[in-house]
């Protein structure tokens, strides 16, 4: 399954077994500027969608980050703790956020895939 | 009355546009916030080289008559009368209550009387006051026309006696009227970053020139306002409407430093400006709050309006200006304290969305001043 994108400008991807990684694409974080902090939910937490379930803090505010899924998160990426710029220097790799385990993978469909974000962004 | 409010710019603006930056509204102005440097390169950029700053939305009003330096005395309770030729002096506006109606730079141009630069959000403000209050001792008048650049860094200096040798007499807080590259400008050795530096006051049609010029050197980028604010704040310089406020005296706003001796009780000159009783209370009694510099503890920033709670869960304090430091690289913060907390070793927390963060009063500046004294 491809890659999908949210309203919230974050990226999913399938990684097969219903588990996903998630991070915010290059518009947002382009949106946000310079991050300074980012604080990460806990491993073991049950997030439903449309919750904030992380903090991205740049230099110049605070932004959530909104659960674009429903699930368990069972990893998170605690490099961003020290190196919150990993997100501005790789923002669809190495500054991924979380790893979700989903509950209702149904809600994959309800994204959007790439060429629609694409437009998204563009309106 | 017109209702809609219009949006201005300054002689800048295009060259802003072409340089890619994001314009935001700011007091009325369309300023460039950032740049595609982005807010952290150029704040460091700032600190380690010469970042060019647009302040020509700021007040440039002049005031002339032989008593000017007197009917300006009862607006500030600063020394302006024996303020020397060509030097600067901080001062402050107060009301009847001792609050601070504005902070501004004085400069003493002898013959062209005095150069007062202001805020441009309280500029409207600080026009109407001074005409009602002294326009008939002296000649109040915005000087119209005019652009604003700041050159502010260790390398500042560099960069501009390559255009201008006779800048090297220049120490900080003195002002020079000169041609620069032919062009009429005051400049004066000052900022509001911390760093050495110099800001340029000159006709509006030249300005764009004249930043171009600057721009040439390698030393030089734009900065906006976002560094601007970070600059400032590790600098730990007080910004209007966060630090002070018509209903905080300057003695609460850590600011009795501005107060001049002559100005003081006792002085020669004592008093007789607007607000003296309180403020000359605060001075000898005490405040029960005042401005003091904040360190969180981690590394997730504590911004303004962040409420400050002592061990018991009783707010004593409240953030004036927070976000995070680039030169420190770590979140810095400016707040109002009740003087109880202030004591080392007090246990205070600022509350942040729903976690509570240990803080420390510590000693302003985050960041050493570098102002050249000769």
């Amino acid at each position: 399954m491809s890659i999908k994108f949210s309203e919230d400008h974050e990226w999913i991807e399938p990684q097969g077994d219903d588990l996903v990684v998630i991070g915010i694409t290059d518009f947002a974080q382009e949106q946000l500027g310079d991050l300074v902090y980012v604080e990460l939910p806990e491993v073991g937490d049950d997030c439903s969608k449309g919750e904030n379930i992380s903090v991205i803090e740049s230099v110049k505010a605070a932004s959530d980050l909104v659960a674009p899924v429903s699930g368990t998160i069972v990893e998170v990426n605690g490099r961003l703790e020290d190196e919150p710029e990993l997100v501005t220097e790789d923002s669809m790799g190495e500054g991924w956020f979380i790893k979700v385990k989903l509950s209702s993978p149904k809600e994959l469909d309800d994204l959007m895939d790439e060429a629609s974000y694409k437009s998204f962004i563009e309106e | 009355m017109s209702v809609a409010k219009e949006i201005n710019v300054t002689p800048l603006y295009q060259m802003h546009l072409d340089a890619g930056a994001k314009m935001v509204p700011f007091a009325g102005y369309e300023m460039p916030v950032s740049y595609p440097l982005g807010i952290k390169k150029e704040h460091t950029h700032a600190r380690e080289k010469a970042g060019l700053f647009d302040v020509s939305h700021m007040g440039q009003i002049r005031l002339t008559g032989t008593n000017a330096n007197k009917a300006l005395e009862k607006l500030v309770p600063v020394d302006i009368i024996d303020l020397p030729l060509m030097k600067l002096r901080y001062a402050l506006f107060t009301n009847e209550s001792g609050g601070v109606m504005d902070d501004l730079m004085v400069t003493n141009l002898g013959e062209d009387g005095l150069f007062l630069v202001v805020n441009a959000a309280c500029k409207d403000n600080d026009f109407e006051h001074l005409q009602k209050s002294i326009g008939d001792e002296c000649k109040v008048e915005f000087i119209e026309n005019l652009a604003l650049l700041a050159l502010q860094g260790p390398r500042a200096y560099e960069v501009l006696s390559e255009i201008e040798p006779s800048i090297s007499e220049m120490t900080f807080m003195t002002a020079k009227q000169l041609k620069l590259n032919g062009i009429d400008c005051l400049i004066t050795r000052s900022g509001y970053t911390g760093e050495d530096g110099f800001e340029i006051s000159l006709p509006a049609e030249s300005a764009q020139d004249f930043a171009k010029l600057l721009l040439q050197s390698k030393e030089v980028e734009w900065v906006g306002l976002g560094a601007r604010d970070s600059l400032r704040l590790e600098a730990g310089l007080s910004l209007y409407g966060h630090e002070l406020d018509n209903h905080h005296t300057p003695v609460e706003s850590s600011l009795s430093w501005a107060l001049s001796k002559v100005r003081r009780t006792g002085g020669a000159r004592q008093g007789n400006y607007l607000g003296y009783d309180i403020v000359r209370s605060h001075l000898e009694k005490g405040v029960h709050s005042r401005i003091v510099g904040i360190q969180p503890e981690g590394k997730m920033p504590v911004r303004d309006g962040a409420v400050i709670e002592d061990e018991l869960g009783n707010e004593v304090g409240l953030v004036t200006s927070g976000g995070f430091g680039p030169s420190v690289n770590r979140p810095v913060a400016i707040a109002r304290l009740q003087q109880s907390c202030i004591e080392e070793g007090s246990k205070i927390f600022a509350l942040v969305r729903d976690k509570k963060i240990a803080v420390e009063v510590v000693e302003l500046p985050f960041v050493k001043h570098s102002y050249y004294r000769g």
